[in-house]
């Protein structure tokens, strides 16, 4: 009855959303404001309606209504009832709700801004964002629908929405349950970070659609939405360090990223959004790259979609499918018609997106961006190569060939490298013009420390020469932000006699996309000497011990001390072994890796014991024991170089994002004079 | 003149990708069979890097703790999304494939922790080459568990 009530809201938002859409178009065709208001208002209320419909969902996961098919998937009695609520997103169905909700509270949220000076684009806003809603509940509700309930038929149980002829409702006694691989605090969050960040990459899209339909294409859309991006960038970019964080805590494999055909699916919208925010930078300096940037914008749209469609149904089940129902054509359908669109609407603006300036000097700012989206689309080029090249050789030569993550590593790890020099050259270099000499003059003492630092290294910690390469170029980008930032520091320092530390601080507050993105800069300098330490220089061992045996892997020792089994408290069985830790003679500790068996789910889950510094980290494993013969079991011990600083950095660039993404102080005054300026040269046109 | 200094360094960016793509792709590559499609090439594969996939067979599953070795057989299942959906979806392909006792077999030798979501009838993806013995040398192992929705409901309800 409540899921009936359920999927009853669902349609009703369904329809909801294809009225705004006509109404929208409608209005703006006519010339009828209150129709656009109307449509506005339309849209408003998908997120009530929306938010009503996800409370029924969660009424029925934390209530055990096992007659639900999602809820009999994805939750069991045992479970705890925040896991109940979290297994919202813990299936494909429930999930793309989830997906829809996040949308329409972002599409809420930005009509609720002030549209006074930008209401032709109100229109077209809200059909981007309401075909786009439109698109994901149809899929809830006509093939997703988290709210089919399980009927006996004469041949067997099966799922519907609407209970058919000559059967009962069945009602299970006890639900599936969250596959335990999913029952991680870090999957808790995981998923609704990368939501977050792939939905609210649809506002800018938006803006950007609406500027291309109204021919209002001047960088007003790229203000207007600037902060949107960098917090769909910031969600987007946490989802996927928390995904590797997850991957390091539960999988089990001692690491966090395997290029995997999902992860590589999240992982490229966020290359063509990072190329995207540093693009826009030259489009709103210079008036350059027009083109480009709607380019980039519908791009990462569409990978967003994609992602979304490939990574939907949670982590495991896409190791190398597509997707096995009817919606894997229809988000195929929808991505090639979004992109269709996007592109041939750029194709008819083409001519009033022509540059402003031409770019003339190699070394200025603006190419140096422009080289830095060039090679995070060759990123882009290269993941999306191996993800297609199954199909193309078996397209050219009927033979399957796929590529591992030993490819991405070699193909991507130049162009890694490029873009850390780059991020060391261009806060140097000028917008307009910089010649080798003026880049030169600033960062020789920069290049000097680097050098130093490579060549501590090389003396006290390896020998490695992509490992010695990577750590100069870290200590190179880390060099050049400090000495910008002290630059300006030491300048405001003398000029307003204030203190270093409050320059520092009124520095940051006075161009905070400026600092911001030197803090972001270095905190994926952090994350990179994490991944060049656990990629290049972890060592791991395996072996059986007996109780009181020793093992010895990267200068640390491990007794093996004791073990036990009891009940965990959410219906599993927890194996839990006790092993000391030393290093050169001295006690650091004790550290218990388990393995955790879910009677619900009848799955293990081995969990590694860690202790983490900033050195690096142990990660031990139980790999099996035997009831038997209590005294032994068998443990895979890794040692995982610097990763720690993969962590780390990840905070530090939250920090980073906050402050490029806070709200200036002035920002209304500057928009208005932005905006002026506008006006008067389009007067002057006329 | 200033196009052209633009045109060239894009023309080297561009060579140099794809220059790493190629030499990459031509590095690494694993040739994707199934069980049966290996044993109609016979020696021929012997040094190839191999990616296959098969249906667990669940009580050949056995591990030696001491030395981290599992090994295991696997069943012939399609490759071939299309081929499989005519099997009824994933889950039933597969347990059709453990069913069947006419179906081609491989063993499957893996050194390492003994991954969680190994069992019966979970799809199997092995990365890794054919040794002079036959057996299946995995480097690495992907398991994937579709839930048969027909298995998961409870017993009582079948008949």
């Amino acid at each position: 009855m409540i899921a009936n009530f359920g999927f009853g809201v669902l349609a009703i938002t369904f329809l909801v959303t294809l009225y705004s859409v006509f109404a929208a178009i409608y209005g703006e065709r006519k010339k009828i404001p209150a129709m656009v208001e109307s449509a506005r208002r339309a849209m408003l209320l998908t997120w009530p309606l929306l938010t009503l419909t996800a409370s029924i969902l969660i009424y029925l996961l934390v209530n055990d209504h096992y007659e639900v098919q999602f809820v009999y998937e994805v939750t069991s009695r045992s479970m705890p009832t925040y896991l109940k609520v979290t297994a919202w997103w813990g299936g494909q169905a429930g999930s793309l709700l989830f997906w829809s909700w996040l949308m329409s509270a972002f599409a809420s949220l930005v009509t609720l801004r002030k549209w006074d000076r930008d209401r032709e684009f109100l229109p077209w806003v809200i059909v981007v964002a309401c075909v786009t809603m439109a698109f994901f509940i149809g899929m809830s509700v006509f093939f997703e629908n988290p709210f089919a309930q399980l009927y006996q038929m004469p041949t067997g149980v099966e799922a519907h929405t609407f209970q058919p002829a000559a059967s009962i409702l069945f009602i299970p006694q006890d639900g599936n349950g969250l596959n335990p691989l999913l029952r991680h605090p870090g999957m808790v969050i995981h998923p609704p970070m990368l939501y977050l960040g792939f939905v609210s990459f649809v506002i800018p899209y938006a803006f950007a659609m609406a500027a291309l339909i109204t021919g209002r294409i001047d960088d007003r859309w790229i203000r207007i939405t600037r902060r949107w991006t960098l917090w769909a960038w910031m969600f987007l970019s946490f989802g996927l360090v928390l995904g590797g964080r997850w991957a390091y805590d539960v999988l089990g494999w001692g690491g966090y990223w395997g290029w995997d055909p999902v992860e590589i699916a999240a992982f490229m919208p966020w290359l063509t959004g990072t190329a995207f925010l540093h693009s826009v930078m030259i489009q709103e300096k210079r008036g350059l790259l027009k083109h480009w940037n709607m380019l980039l914008i519908i791009l990462t749209y569409d990978l967003v979609i994609f992602g979304t469609f490939l990574t939907r149904s949670g982590v495991l089940s896409s190791v190398h499918a597509f997707a096995q129902s009817a919606i894997g054509p229809l988000f195929m359908g929808f991505v090639s018609t979004t992109l269709v669109t996007s592109v041939a609407l750029i194709i008819y603006r083409w001519d009033s997106l022509k540059s402003e300036t031409e770019m003339t000097s190699l070394l200025s700012r603006e190419a140096l961006f422009l080289l830095n989206n060039l090679l995070f689309m060759s990123i882009l080029v290269v993941c999306f190569w191996g993800v297609i090249f199954p199909l193309i050789s078996e397209l050219f030569t009927g033979q399957t060939v796929t590529v591992g993550p030993p490819f991405y590593e070699r193909a991507t790890g130049p162009l890694f490298a490029a873009l850390m020099f780059l991020m060391g050259i261009a806060p140097l270099s000028a917008w307009g013009h910089s010649t080798v000499k003026t880049i030169g003059r600033a960062i020789w003492k920069p290049i000097v420390g680097a050098l130093i630092v490579t060549a501590i290294m090389f003396a006290t910690y390896t020998r490695n020469v992509i490992a010695l390469v990577g750590f100069f170029l870290i200590a190179l980008v880390i060099l050049v932000t400090i000495y910008e930032y002290w630059r300006g520091a030491n300048a405001r320092q003398k000029s307003q006699g204030e203190n270093i530390f409050a320059a520092f601080w009124s520095l940051t507050g006075r161009n905070r996309r400026r600092y911001g993105g030197y803090i972001i800069h270095l905190s994926m300098m952090l994350m990179a000497i994490g991944i060049l330490g656990i990629e290049l220089f972890q060592v791991e061992t395996q072996g059986a011990l007996e109780v009181n045996q020793q093992m010895s892997v990267g200068g640390y020792d491990v007794v093996y001390q004791d073990i036990a089994q009891f009940q965990g408290p959410d219906g599993r069985e927890v194996t839990r072994a006790v092993l000391g830790v030393y290093k050169g003679g001295e006690y650091l500790g004790e550290l218990n890796p388990r393995i955790d068996y879910y009677y619900d789910a009848q799955q293990t889950m081995t969990i590694p014991g860690q202790r983490s510094t900033l050195r690096d980290d142990l990660y031990i494993l139980l790999v099996d024991w035997e009831p038997a013969s209590a005294t032994g079991a068998t443990f895979k011990i890794f040692v995982n170089p610097l990763v720690n600083w993969l962590w780390l950095g990840s905070l530090l660039f939250l920090v980073g994002v906050v402050i490029a993404a806070w709200p200036e102080k002035d920002a209304e005054r500057v928009a208005v004079r932005a905006n002026a300026s506008v006006q008067q040269q389009t007067s002057a046109a006329d | 003149m200033q196009i052209n200094k633009f045109v060239i360094g894009g023309i080297l960016i561009l060579g140099a990708v794809v220059f790493l793509i190629w030499t990459s792709t031509a590095a690494n590559p694993e040739y994707f069979l199934t069980i049966d499609e290996l044993n109609a090439k016979g020696s021929s594969i012997l040094d190839r890097n191999l990616r296959v996939s098969g249906a667990v067979i669940g009580d050949s599953i056995q591990y030696d703790a001491q030395n981290l070795a599992l090994s295991f057989e696997v069943a012939h299942v399609p490759g071939d999304n299309a081929e499989l959906e005519t099997e009824g979806g994933l889950a039933e392909a597969l347990h059709q494939a453990v069913m069947d006792p006419e179906r081609s077999r491989m063993k499957v030798v893996y050194l390492g922790p003994r991954p969680d979501l190994l069992r019966n009838e979970a799809q199997a993806i092995m990365t890794g080459h054919v040794g002079n013995d036959g057996i299946f040398y995995a480097d690495e192992l992907l398991l994937k568990c579709p839930t048969r929705y027909e298995e998961a409901v409870p017993e009582q309800a079948r008949s």
